[in-house]
């Protein structure tokens, strides 16, 4: 490994870099040397055989630095079959619903308006991977969305523990067409109005819907639909109105167990325990449940994925450039796109849309091989773990075993968050006017940034955390759900009674939600 | 690792060729279900529309409340936190900077920041059809007789399994072999069935009556061996049965008054009228028919092209273009078969004697042929007093509840005129 990079160090070249902008950390070939091969194409068209060609050479330079993946499948789609493809957030079947529509109409404006482009890539976590080449790319485009997704993004989800645990891709998509084939038997027994009903309010609690910690059972299809053929099958043959109540479960356990664990899974618990809910209306909150926890480990490794991905289409088309497969102007193509992806514009700018996983992403995988390749005595003391070993191997490893907050507390180093110029601001109930700057990239800094950083891709940090706290006893059936106060923040009262609507419609009867601080004191109440 | 390269396979699948529209179902979804807020955008834009794009999709925006999909979320007004953001260019610890209003949209996740457009409005463009569907929506043929069985029916072929005879060309080659075969089959059973039955018998037979069984075994062998291929009873052919159905298909005849008493305005609001008619038909009946028909004081049957667009001028008498629109349905759409429509629009000029002759027509000839007789009427926006035109007086004299007559005086009138002559109304 180390004998292919040796030679490129000698190459580098002194250059009066501007002063903000950070060295390129990957070496660049010196311009005229005599390149290895010829160029594989020139120009932007491209035709399948190209893309082909391209992949297999992109295969041949991950399988040399050891990148493992899953084999992918790309398809070649329209720009409308993009759009159709974004508005069910990116699975190729999905059942429907009214929200994806918008989703559609408001991305199909944009587009057509010239507003916004549309995403360069899609890739989805099935084995066979499943990334999406647009029609209208460029042939530099196809190739860095193929090193991207097909690489960067794939090899993320064979490797990370995350997805590993949480997910089954050989199994999503089989399981999103049955429940696209359950949703509509539904909407034609029972009408849209109420499957819609259901839906709305089990989409408004996705984000409870997920097991955080417990792998969830494997996804069968099959296992699925017989499952709940039985059950309908069952209820129907043996529905006697006047013994109704008799064929009702009975109260588990006879009675209510004195002590309710809190459940932190609401849909779940919704799905076993609302009185009233007819089965194929629980098979509908089972449906959303599931499609979540498919969702749940990107939810928590965006700057991870998107950094893998990043640095993995940087990484693999340079080896492209250095081996002579592409030319200058390709380069220079895909660059520009990069560096777009990749800007994270300052928290005064109008562009500043939050910070950019992308960017945040990248710096922090770039740099993991800089400290690798190119140690300072601070990289030394920081991460002596890394400094001078073989930089994939630190990669894989930083992909395989993180998600977002701890690949932070982990691995931004001093060196990232002076180049992003990172600062810490404090919104605090004593200054309402203010915010106050409570640390900046300097050495009293690094630690409290870092940890700061990481808190804020703690899930908690977005998703308030929500538990179940009490339900249903016997003459009130209320549902009790308490929120877990931390540092005083409440929840937004509109949005919350909202929900709790929502949820409302799925249990039935009255539904109470405590906010409650550490100590066990009720700040506030919001009831429907 | 290398052992992947031995199973690579083709692996980019152009899909470019697949359906489209995988989306069209989650649009539909949405307007359904946005359909009150977006009827009444979609009727306030096409308000505003030129006659030329009535027909186009269009950009719809409406109010964004019930759009969103509210989650738990923090209130940013209370508690403490804190946060990282890039950029820092001249603070150091202890510093102030002014906290935004709107605190939160300005920091943290990206995608919160972007769900805030959608709050006060949502903008989003309808294509043509679902355009048209929108406005046409509530709008029928007036007593179309589609439900009315016994009096305007016809016959209509249709599908009724199998029969065993019937023309060449509905025989059904694959089940035909397939009864063949079972024919077959079943045949050559009960001929093994014999054979076997008289071997047994030749076990125990004397000599001469041996000779006999082998014979008719011999016999049976060559039968069962040439049993023939096809037989007429094998014949399997389609049925197709005669049913009686009610009659749906319908004709639409388009009266224009084209003289010299139409200026441009009048014209261009008949012209509007008859687009809106016409996108009517062509939207919600596949199958209509629509006879064109301008007169001055002669009448003439023209396409679609000449009717909309080609400038005439000259006199006026109604009578012979209801004559030729009385003659197109006696020869073209008589019978019981026909649901027949017309709409006339004009400006009301004419002689007290052809209103009065055209009124007598109408009434006795026309109207017991057609299921709706709609007029339109157009007067002139520079008398100085509301006088009802000469026709509109002249058609006082017809009662029915086939005649509907309204009055347009300016664009924001067609309409509400269009739809209070095609509303759906409730089968009397």
């Amino acid at each position: 490994m180390s004998d292919a990079l040796e030679p490129t160090r000698e190459r580098e070249r002194e250059r009066p870099w501007p002063k903000l902008l950070a060295r390129p950390s990957v070496p660049m070939p010196r311009p005229g040397v005599p390149r290895a091969a010829e160029p594989i194409a020139r120009g932007s068209e491209w035709t399948l055989s190209t893309l082909e060609k391209f992949d297999v050479a992109l295969l041949r330079h991950a399988q040399r630095l050891g990148l493992d993946t899953f084999p992918t499948q790309y398809e070649l789609i329209t720009a409308d079959q993009m759009i159709d493809l974004c508005s069910t957030v990116g699975m190729p079947v999905h059942y429907a619903h009214w929200s994806f529509g918008k989703q559609l109409l408001s991305q199909e404006r944009g587009y057509r308006k010239g507003l916004s482009g549309l995403a360069y890539e899609i890739v989805i976590n099935t084995d066979p991977s499943l990334a999406y080449l647009m029609e209208t790319n460029t042939l530099a485009l196809q190739v860095l969305v193929m090193a991207h997704a097909g690489y960067g993004h794939n090899a993320f989800f064979k490797s990370n523990y995350l997805f590993r645990q949480f997910t089954q891709p050989d199994a999503i998509l089989d399981y999103l067409k049955f429940a696209r084939g359950f949703v509509q038997e539904c909407e034609e027994r029972y009408g849209w109005p109420e499957v819609e009903k259901i839906l709305d309010s089990c989409h408004a609690l996705a984000a409870y819907g997920v097991d955080r910690y417990r792998r969830p059972s494997r996804l069968s299809p099959r296992r699925e639909r017989e499952r709940l053929r039985e059950r309908l099958r069952f209820a129907e043959q043996h529905y006697k109105p006047d013994f109704a109540h008799l064929d009702a479960p009975a109260p588990s356990g006879e009675e209510i167990p004195a002590i309710f664990e809190p459940q932190e899974n609401l849909l779940y618990f919704i799905e076993k325990s609302a009185p009233k809910l007819a089965a194929w209306q629980r098979e509908l909150v089972r449906i959303v449940r599931k499609v979540a926890q498919y969702f749940y480990p990107q939810r928590l490794t965006k700057v991870a994925n998107e950094g893998a991905a990043t640095f993995w289409h940087y990484t693999l088309l340079h080896e492209l450039y250095d081996a002579g497969e592409v030319d200058d102007g390709f380069m220079l193509e895909w660059l520009a796109n990069h560096s777009d992806v990749v800007a994270q514009p300052a928290f005064d700018s109008r562009g500043f849309r939050g910070i950019n996983p992308y960017a945040l992403g990248f710096a922090i995988y770039r740099d993991i091989r800089r400290v690798c390749e190119q140690p300072t005595d601070e990289d030394r003391q920081c991460f002596p773990q890394l400094a001078g070993t073989p930089w994939n191997e630190a990669i894989y490893f930083a992909m395989a075993n993180f998600k977002d907050d701890s690949l932070i507390e982990q691995y931004l180093s001093p060196k990232v968050i002076r180049d992003l110029r990172l600062f810490l601001l404090h919104d605090g109930e004593d200054d309402r006017r203010h915010y106050h700057v409570q640390a900046i990239h300097n050495e009293d800094g690094y630690v409290k940034l870092r940890q700061a950083l990481a808190a804020q891709y703690r899930l908690e940090y977005h998703t308030p955390s929500i538990v179940v706290a009490r339900a249903g006893d016997d003459n009130e059936r209320a549902l009790l759900l308490q929120h877990r106060v931390e540092r005083g923040r409440l929840l937004e009262t509109d949005t919350t009674e909202a929900v709790l609507k929502f949820v409302k419609e799925l249990w039935k009867f009255d539904v109470v939600l405590e906010e409650i601080d550490p100590e066990g004191n009720r700040l506030k109440i919001h009831r429907t | 690792m290398s052992d992947r390269v031995g199973i690579r396979y083709m692996r980019i699948v152009d899909r470019r060729i697949d359906p489209q529209g995988r989306g069209a179902v989650n649009r539909e979804r949405f307007i359904r279900r946005f359909k009150g807020e977006i009827k009444r955008a979609a009727d306030e834009e096409f308000s505003k529309r030129s006659i030329t794009d009535v027909g186009r999709g269009g950009r719809i925006t409406i109010p964004g409340r019930g759009l969103a999909e509210p989650h738990l979320t923090h209130d940013d007004d209370t508690g403490g936190r804190e946060f990282v953001v890039p950029g820092n260019r001249e603070f150091l610890p202890g510093d102030k900077l002014p906290r935004p209003d709107d605190a939160g949209a300005g920091e943290g996740d990206g995608d919160e920041a972007g769900e805030g457009e959608g709050r006060d409005s949502f903008a989003f463009v309808l294509s043509r059809e679902e355009f048209l569907a929108l406005f046409f929506d509530d709008l029928e043929l007036p007593n179309l007789e589609r439900t009315r069985f016994g009096e305007v029916t016809m016959e209509r072929v249709q599908r009724a399994g199998y029969t065993r005879d019937g023309l060449p060309l509905s025989l059904l080659p694959a089940l035909t072999v397939r009864m063949s075969i079972a024919r077959r089959i079943a045949l050559r059973g009960s001929i093994d069935d014999q054979i076997e039955e008289l071997e047994r018998e030749r076990e125990e037979a004397g000599a001469d009556r041996r000779a006999q069984i082998d014979e008719d075994i011999a016999r049976l062998r060559v039968r069962r061996e040439t049993l023939p291929f096809l037989e007429d009873v094998d014949r399997r052919y389609r049925a197709r049965v005669p049913r009686p159905a009610p009659a749906a298909r319908a004709v639409m005849l388009c009266l224009m008054d084209v003289s010299g008493s139409m200026d441009e305005r009048k014209k261009d609001l008949a012209k509007r009228f008859f687009v809106l008619l016409y996108l009517f038909l062509e939207r919600k009946y596949g199958g209509v028919d629509v006879v064109f028909i301008r007169h001055t004081e002669q009448a003439e049957e023209v396409d679609e092209q000449r009717f909309f667009n080609d400038p005439q001028t000259g006199g006026t008498l109604v009578r012979p273009a209801l004559e030729l629109a009385n003659r197109v349905i006696d020869t073209r759409y008589g019978g019981p078969d026909w649901n027949v429509y017309v709409a006339q629009a004009s400006d009301g000029d004419c002689t007290s004697e052809d209103g009065r002759l055209s009124a007598a027509f109408v009434n006795d000839v026309m109207l017991p042929k057609v299921r709706y007789f709609a007029y339109v009427d157009i007067p002139s926006s520079s008398g100085w007093f509301n006088r009802p035109s000469d026709l509109w007086q002249s058609y006082d004299a017809i009662e029915d509840s086939g005649f509907a007559r309204r009055s347009v005086r300016g664009r924001s009138d067609i309409w509400p005129v269009f739809r209070e002559l095609f509303s759906r109304k409730q089968a009397a």
